[in-house]
């Protein structure tokens, strides 16, 4: 039973804190992948729950056991590296058993481990060959074939596919999500890419300077982001934000307004919003939508730039009483440049935040 | 298709040119010169032509042979022995200059061992040039691991991050950029058999017991003298290659092996000599030919002496060429020299080759 416990886990280089206080609880066989922006301290994280770092302060526990202290290989976890890290002068073999080498195990152990691990990646083929005879898909393979040898009760992963081509990724996370059912371990897996934490994860940890902004499902995180940072990191394109005023607040809503926008009822927001008050609005762009008289106020404005992705159309439009937005309309729409478009959202889908909370 | 750099680039050519005709004058035509003076009995300067002699100097300088001697007896049959009850023996000059064996003519004894009452006797054409090439053999064999290992403990240890670990990279690079002279000089002193450093910190440690030795005026110590302090002046020049090689492998491996359990010793076995393996090469090599060349220091240390216990073949090669004015021996001795560093390099090519 592996699962890990991280509480009020701090780090510092020097005098400068990278790390600022974590508490994360993952649960014995969970996927949680940890996101946020380039340098915000998901590596770190990563490498201190590997022991590869110095934990500052705070502890870490893993299987119920504190290991604050505990050697790297003694841990029960296993480590894939972006860059690979396999040993350029041993074969596919000798890499995947390397840690029954460095063991002292026998000759047949070590084939036979490394046989079955090749054949839950499918790479029994290439057993024979060298690194450097190798794609960058099938090292990576290799990497993780050596961290399935070690049997650990975690995995961690460090933006294992980001060095692949997006069809080569693709492949790479489906086989990751596969390996998570079969082996059922506790995976820890950073990533930049927001497809591959909606889709592999049970559980996005959404990081920033180095405190923890959110943790929850990845569904929960988009429809329910607790911050605007969240709310801005999560979905992509990014979700549409505007300066609005609070005209009323009522049990049953809170009405909204904007110089771009017509006083709007927004239900089901909740009562944190005092009237008078400014707050922002944010707006998927996958819920706009072009159907100027629906639902609430639209909004009016001309073609500023289209990308036709082919299954969705992304339009900027710049609104006549100011500002910008960004729309996903769904299916592939020719529109022109510099025409008048109007378009209109569901209130019931629309994210109020306080100004204070980014 | 000619490419631009050898028809349209005459400024770039006088440029070159300085630098390529000294090349040229000072090592591509002595190169030469020193293969066709091989086979001549050229002299410095000499009153008389210059001939053709084919490898006449190859068989002088190279020629072997081992003769048996039996000991000497009396009318009886028995062994005449002397006062320590050794056998006698004929001199070896009752060989080397009789006419019943030709081919001995010249030869002179090189070392000699017991083989039951007969005694076995290596005589060669040219002692000296013996002794010089299995000093410089020595030498090599020596220096070449001793040196490059210990490069490598020095690599290793220097690189870490602590603060002012620059300083002892300095340190130890310090004496390769001091002429090789001026440290040989210096070692003289160190090693003075009266009142030398070494002497003295011996005596020191010892509280005295320590028996003063005359490092470089011992046929025992003298070659062993120079090769330590060969070993200590160049140390600092292999250590930075070493650790060229060290920082070209990746943290990452160090980190995965750590994970992996491999303790310090194992992460140097599977991650750092694997990945030192063409620095490897290139240091053994480089210190190999380096190691051929020994001259200044026996140059300026022991001049070849005592008693010849540190000829090298650079020094002999030079010392006949100029010395003695016998341009052809010391051409002879060069070429000599050339094929065996080119043996030896070969060999270890092919020894450290990448095996596919
Ligand atoms: N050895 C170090 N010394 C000082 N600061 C460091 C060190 N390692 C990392 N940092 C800092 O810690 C912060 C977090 O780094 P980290 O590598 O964890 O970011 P990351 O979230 O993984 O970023 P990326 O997505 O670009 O990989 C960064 O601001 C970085 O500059
Ligand atoms: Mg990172």
């Amino acid at each position: 039973m592996a699962d890990v416990s991280l509480k009020q886990v701090r780090k510092s280089y020097g005098n400068v804190e990278v790390i600022k206080g974590v508490d994360i609880e993952i649960e014995d066989g969970e996927f949680v992948v940890f996101v946020g922006p380039s340098g915000c301290g998901k590596s770190t994280l990563l490498r201190m729950i590997a022991g590869l770092e110095d934990i500052t302060s705070g502890t870490l526990e893993i299987g119920g056991r504190v290991v604050n202290d505990v050697q790297p290989k003694d841990r029960g976890i296993a480590m894939v590296f972006q860059t690979y890290a396999i040993f350029p002068h041993m074969s596919v073999r000798e890499n995947v058993a390397f840690g029954l080498t460095i063991a002292g195990a026998s000759k047949e152990e070590k084939d036979r481990k490394a046989l079955e691990a090749a054949r839950i990646l499918q790479m029994e083929h290439l057993l024979d060959r060298r690194p450097s005879q190798l794609s960058g898909g099938q090292r990576q393979r290799v990497a993780i074939g050596r961290a399935i040898v070690r049997d650990p009760e975690v995995f961690l992963f460090d933006e294992p596919l980001s060095n692949l081509d997006a069809a080569l990724r693709m492949d790479m996370r489906m086989e990751i999500g596969k390996l998570h059912k079969h082996l059922s371990a506790t995976m820890v897996y950073v990533t930049h890419d927001q497809v591959e934490a909606m889709t592999l994860a049970d559980k996005i940890v959404v990081l920033r300077d180095g405190i923890v902004q959110q943790i929850g499902a990845p569904m929960d995180l988009y429809h329910n982001p607790a911050n605007l940072f969240v709310a801005g990191f999560i979905g992509s394109p990014a979700m549409n934000f505007m300066d609005v005023e609070v005209l009323d607040q009522s049990a049953d809503g809170v009405t909204v307004k904007a110089p771009a926008l017509d006083p709007v009822k927004l239900p089901g927001v909740g009562e944190a919003f005092t009237a008078n008050s400014k707050a922002k609005l944010g707006i998927r762009p996958q819920y706009l939508s072009v159907a100027p008289d629906t639902h609430a106020g639209a909004l009016h404005g001309k073609v500023a730039l289209v990308e036709r992705l082919g299954t969705e159309t992304v339009v900027n439009v710049e609104l006549t009483r100011g500002g910008r937005i960004v729309a996903a309309l769904a299916e592939d729409r020719p529109l022109e440049l510099g025409t008048d478009i109007a378009l209109g959202f569901d209130p019931g889908q629309a994210h109020l935040f306080n100004e204070t909370n980014t | 298709m000619a490419s631009k750099l050898t028809t349209s680039n005459r400024t770039g050519w006088l440029f070159a040119l300085p630098a390529v005709g000294l090349i040229a004058l000072f090592i591509i035509v002595p190169f030469f010169l020193a293969f066709g003076f091989s086979l001549t009995n050229q002299r410095l300067i000499s009153p008389n032509p210059t001939e053709y002699v084919g490898f006449e100097n190859y068989e002088s300088l190279l020629g072997l042979a081992v003769i048996t001697l039996e000991p000497e007896r009396d009318d009886g049959g028995n062994i005449l022995r002397d006062e320590e009850g050794q056998p006698e023996y004929p001199r070896v000059r009752t060989i080397t200059r009789s006419d019943d064996y030709p081919q001995y003519r010249g030869m002179r004894e090189w070392f000699r061992w017991q083989s039951g009452d007969n005694a076995r006797v290596v005589i060669a054409g040219d002692v000296i040039f013996m002794k010089a090439l299995v000093n410089t053999l020595t030498f090599v064999f020596v220096v070449a691991p001793v040196q490059g290992g210990l490069a490598l403990c020095l690599a290793l240890l220097i690189n870490q991050k602590l603060r002012g670990i620059n300083v002892f990279r300095t340190v130890f690079f310090m004496p390769v950029v001091v002429s090789i002279v001026v440290v040989s000089l210096l070692w003289r002193f160190i090693y003075d058999g009266n009142d030398g450093l070494l002497n003295n910190i011996l005596q020191g440690l010892t509280f005295g017991l320590f028996e003063p030795v005359d490092w470089l005026g011992n046929t025992d110590t003298a070659l062993g003298s120079i090769i330590a302090m060969s070993i200590w002046q160049a140390v600092g020049f292999h250590m930075v290659i070493w650790l060229s090689g060290l920082q070209t492998i990746s943290p990452t491996l160090y980190e995965a092996a750590e994970i992996e359990g491999a303790s310090k010793w194992q992460a140097f076995r599977y991650v750092t000599w694997p990945g030192l393996r063409n620095t490897a090469v290139l240091v053994l090599i480089v210190i190999t030919m380096q190691s051929f060349a020994v001259f200044a220091q026996v140059d300026v240390m022991t001049n070849g002496g005592p008693l010849d216990s540190t000829q090298t073949l650079v020094f002999q090669a030079v010392e006949r060429g100029y010395g003695k004015q016998d341009i052809s021996g010391g051409s002879t001795i060069s070429v000599i020299l050339f094929l065996v560093v080119l043996a030896i390099s070969l060999l270890q090519r092919y020894l450290t080759r990448e095996k596919a």
